[in-house]
């Protein structure tokens, strides 16, 4: 039980950023708070594998961990101009 | 309650305390760049604890029960923590190298080396 509860603090810290993602006064804050987003997210899925004893939130966690990367990293090249 | 679940309270304590000081960083920085430093490094080593909470909890399960289903549990963790490791310091630095060729500057600083690096080398 104690997983779920520290899964849903880590959730409020997630609601947390998304504030920042709704205020943030330009561009590169947003992706700011959607990278920390995407972290809390990966960090939620892996402890509430643990507390329903599914496997396969983990796995669903690794994947959405390397896909975020690559949004990230998309998203800064379009950014900085181009992909110079 | 035996030591090896006060040792998972005290992993998921420090997780969910780090995870929290880093969405308020969040809150309450300046600028972009302040940001990215508080809610990155915080939030990472937020969920390294949650991950070894994860592994710690599944290794004792596996070592209770003998079921291989909590072996492949705390693989999978370690792999997505891993993923996370490697992933997560290259995007922080992708978004500041962007942030700063976008024409975001930095709010009170007296010393920005990138933009005089930039600058030194067109004129």
């Amino acid at each position: 039980m104690a997983f779920f509860y520290a899964m849903v603090l880590v959730g409020i810290a997630g609601l947390i950023s998304v504030l920042r993602l709704i205020l943030g006064p330009t561009v590169p804050d947003r992706v700011v708070g959607v990278d920390t987003l995407n972290t809390l997210v990966v960090a939620g899925m892996v402890l509430l594998g643990a507390a329903y004893d599914r496997t396969i939130y983990i796995d669903i966690a690794i994947v959405y961990a390397l896909l975020s990367y690559i949004g990230t990293l998309v998203i800064a090249k379009y950014l900085q101009g181009g992909l110079a | 309650m035996n030591y090896v679940e006060v040792l998972i309270y005290v992993f998921l304590g420090i997780s969910v305390t780090f995870n929290l000081l880093g969405s308020f960083a969040l809150l309450r920085f300046p600028d972009v760049y302040t940001r990215l430093h508080g809610a990155t490094k915080c939030t990472t080593f937020g969920t390294i604890f949650a991950v070894f909470a994860v592994v710690t909890h599944a290794l004792y399960q596996l070592h209770r029960t003998g079921d291989s289903k909590y072996l492949q549990m705390a693989l999978h963790s370690f792999i997505a923590l891993i993923a996370l490791l490697l992933t997560n310091p290259t995007g922080a630095h992708a978004i500041a190298k962007a942030a700063h060729l976008s024409g975001v500057k930095p709010v009170r600083a007296v010393v920005d080396a990138y933009e005089e690096k930039l600058g030194g080398g067109s004129e």
